[in-house]
């Protein structure tokens, strides 16, 4: 099938909040971009009819603006295509995947090899973010201009901070020249030192060495008062912390270009965790308290917190089966995210479903000025379909990701992805979904 | 049931060795001689019955190591491997005297062997060792936790004999040995813990285990070295050190790790000597009849004057004897009770 063929979604309900939709109606996609969207639209001949199962929503295509993809240089944990194929079998049509690769995505070259295997694959789409620094080392800027012009869009040393205050200052100056977020890892790697766990009563207990919340706190404050100083924007990578998410309530109270992501272990689970020492636990920053996690769900809530954003972390299974403190930092996320989203935030009624797609489309497309988060006419064609009272059970041994470290191993979940569509061409069908496969389009 | 040169004595319920019975309330053991968890990882698998259990099966064990010949034969044919990844002379050695004298055959490693390759990982060593089917994998490790890596990858019962900051859990019960050896129960004394609380795996066991037993614990030191939270521990946090002493049962010293402290917890030894180090002096506002302990090595002029380490009070060397019995007797508890 090419792309120019018109293919109809029809009677399913639409979720498009920038549109004002929710509610049954068809989605006509033609070229790769939606064309029109209402209820009740005519067929005209040649147009393939996809019947959207019943009980099934539709919604612009779902972006997770912080993974981690891995290559070049770290393909044993994954490989741009396994991470797309994880992607979208996780309801996602598009990624910005971190620059923390071996080689950094500090160049061009970098950047253009990530967008080249991101082609082949074909599946998400693949937004790259620079490194802010040179070899994410911290001392002087990266090539920024080159990256944007090779496709990168946005910068971020993730992994680490940005820790020189004056060397943030002037990255978030540089970068704002070519419309690029700075996206930062809050942590002051003084007060982190080297700590494992949060800090807290588990941590002491079990004798890790803790992570204080101050550490993630601090640089937020830093970070908002450096955007407030330049008048650039500033994204905060997975919040976890409450002060934290006060800090940025306050920066946006006072206008301050500021936006933030959670991911969904930060909102799900807590520090308690630990006890038994599974490293599929250990991410940083850390799971923290109760009172962490309400405040996360508060965030998603009112609208402080803009984005959802998995910081997906593949690591080989022998990296984490070592003692805690040595194992890496981190867990994947891709394929567990939109049914934990659908489970703990929507019919756990937290949010309705039209908020949570402007976490998981509307505002990652605005953080990272990059196309989707609407069904407008024009629009590329990505949706994310998804079957919201679909028992899952999460099996990691069947993800497509290359990694299997993820906490949520076994869980049970109400609410998964029935497919995916990328420029109006379906990637991703879930064959537990009746009536997913009409989404087949060589059928 | 231990079966002994005279087949007289088992652990529950036994007579004890002399002067081995608490003056407090006898306890009450309903468990059957062995205990619930396949593994030692902390005193927290064990309930307040099974820590009686182990200490009443040790006052028994130490019995044994008064006689000419200090060996009975309840673990014979059993294997039990010492893997030590931090060097320690005294728990590795009281270890081994326990297996032996259990009838054990023993083996160690040390990480300094080549026996532990260098390079491999514990889950890797673990899985070898375990090819070779031992009974018991007695570790010694720097990460906390470590024990706990292990126990999920063998069938073997793993005694965690220190890892990290976590537990030690043994040190808590030879300690708690020690208490009812001179003060015939634990149950009420006050126990003030004084040192580097926040490094210390003896102060995270040993406040699991004098909690569960019904002491009341005070733990001391400077702010910069205490747990975060401490009362939701359960432990009366303070730093003032007369405070601590004050009416004090038993005063544990912990070792200050001078490897660890890099002039950020304290400023030098001798600050620390001044406000926190014990002394005869300090020692006037506790219990004429309190006891002093220490986890060994003690860093003589640091966190102990050395006229209290070796004066009248001091139980030290005691602690180091009940090491044996008490390790014997959770050997046993692992290995042979639960033996069909
Ligand atoms: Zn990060
Ligand atoms: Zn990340």
């Amino acid at each position: 099938m090419s792309n120019s063929d018109r293919t109809m979604l029809k009677g399913g309900r639409v979720v498009d909040p920038v549109n004002g939709v929710d509610g049954s109606a068809d989605v006509l996609i033609d070229g790769g971009r939606v064309t029109r969207v209402g209820p009740n639209l005519g067929i005209e001949p040649g147009t393939i009819v996809i019947e959207v199962p019943r009980g099934c929503v539709v919604c612009p295509g779902f972006i997770d603006m912080h993974v981690h993809l891995r290559e070049p240089g770290h393909e044993h944990k994954e490989t741009v295509a396994t991470g797309v194929a994880a992607a979208v079998a996780g309801g996602f049509t598009a990624v910005a995947c971190m620059p923390n690769t071996d080689p950094v995505n500090d160049t061009a070259g970098v950047t253009k090899l990530i967008l080249a295997r991101a082609a082949q694959a074909g599946l998400a789409r693949v937004y790259p973010i620079g490194a802010v620094t040179k070899g994410q080392a911290g001392e002087q800027l990266a090539q920024i201009g080159e990256l944007r012009a090779a496709g990168c869009v946005a910068v971020s040393d993730d992994g680490r901070p940005v820790a020189n205050a004056s060397l943030m200052r002037r990255a978030l100056e540089y970068a704002a020249m070519f419309d690029m977020p700075v996206i930062d890892h809050c942590e002051d790697v003084s007060l982190a030192g080297d700590g494992v766990a949060h800090e807290g009563h588990h941590a002491a207990v079990l004798g890790l060495r803790g992570l204080p919340a101050a550490a993630e706190e601090i640089i937020v404050e830093r970070d908002i008062t450096l955007s407030g100083l330049t008048g650039s924007p500033v994204h905060i990578a997975h919040m976890s912390a409450r002060g934290a998410l006060a800090a940025v309530r306050s920066g946006k109270d006072r206008g301050i270009r500021v936006s933030c992501e959670v991911t969904p272990h930060h909102f799900t689970l807590t520090d308690e965790r630990l006890v038994g020492y599974d490293t599929n636990y250990k991410m940083n920053p850390p799971l923290r308290e109760a009172v962490d996690v309400e405040a996360m769900l508060d965030g998603l809530r009112d609208g402080s917190i803009d984005c959802i954003a998995t910081d997906h972390a593949p690591h080989h299974y022998d990296e984490k089966l070592v003692e805690f403190d040595r194992a890496p930092f981190g867990i994947v996320g891709l394929e567990t995210a939109v049914s934990i989203c659908l489970d703990r935030l929507v019919h756990a009624g937290h949010v309705p479903l039209s908020r949570l797609v402007e976490l998981l489309a509307v505002n990652p497309a605005r953080v990272l000025g990059v196309p989707g988060g609407d069904l407008s006419a024009g629009a590329p064609a990505d949706i994310t379909v998804l079957a919201p009272e679909l028992a899952v059970r999460v099996e990691a041994a069947a993800f497509r990701s290359l990694a299997r470290n993820t906490p949520f191993d076994g869980w049970s979940l109400r609410g998964g992805v029935a497919a995916t569509m990328v420029g109006g061409r379906t990637v991703y069908v879930n064959t537990a979904v009746p009536g997913a496969t009409s989404f087949d389009q060589r059928a | 049931m231990l079966p002994t040169a005279d087949g007289t004595r088992h652990a529950a319920g036994m007579p004890l060795a002399e002067g081995g019975r608490s003056s407090g309330a006898p306890p009450v053991l309903e468990t059957p001689a062995g205990l619930r968890a396949k593994d030692l990882l902390s005193i927290g698998d064990l309930s307040a019955n099974e820590i009686l259990l182990i200490l009443e099966t040790a006052e028994a064990m130490k019995e044994v190591g008064t006689r000419t010949i200090k060996k009975v034969p309840t673990l014979r044919g059993k294997t039990v491997v010492n893997l030590f990844y931090e060097p320690s002379t005294r728990t590795r050695a009281s270890f081994e005297i326990a297996e032996k004298r259990l009838s054990a055959d023993t083996l160690n490693l040390a990480a300094t062997d080549s026996s532990v390759v260098k390079g491999e990982t514990l889950a890797d060593t673990v899985r070898n060792l375990e090819a070779m089917a031992p009974d018991i994998i007695v570790l010694r490790h720097g990460s906390a936790g470590a024990g706990h890596l292990a126990a999920r990858l063998c069938r073997a019962r793993i005694i965690n004999a220190g890892d990290g900051m976590h537990e030690h859990p043994t040190q808590a019960l030879l300690d708690a040995l020690t208490i009812r050896q001179r003060k015939g129960r634990v149950e009420g004394l006050k126990v003030s813990i004084i040192g580097d609380l926040l490094h210390s795996r003896v102060l995270r066991s040993n406040v699991l285990l004098l909690r569960a037993l019904g002491a009341e614990v005070c733990a001391c030191g400077p702010a910069t070295l205490m747990l975060p939270d401490m009362p939701r521990l359960g432990v009366r946090a303070t730093t003032s050190i007369d405070e601590a002493v004050e009416d004090a049962d038993v005063i544990m010293l912990l070792r200050i790790q001078l490897e660890r402290m890099r002039g950020y917890f304290f400023p030098s030894l001798r600050e620390y000597f001044q406000l926190f180090g014990m002394t005869v002096a300090r020692l006037r506002r506790a219990k004429p009849d309190v006891i002093i302990m220490h986890p060994g090595p003690m860093n003589r002029g640091v966190e102990i004057a050395s006229e209290v380490a070796d004066g009248p009070y001091s139980v030290i060397l005691e602690q180091v004897a009940n090491g044996v019995a008490v390790r014997m007797a959770v050997l046993y508890l692992l290995a042979g009770a639960r033996q069909e």
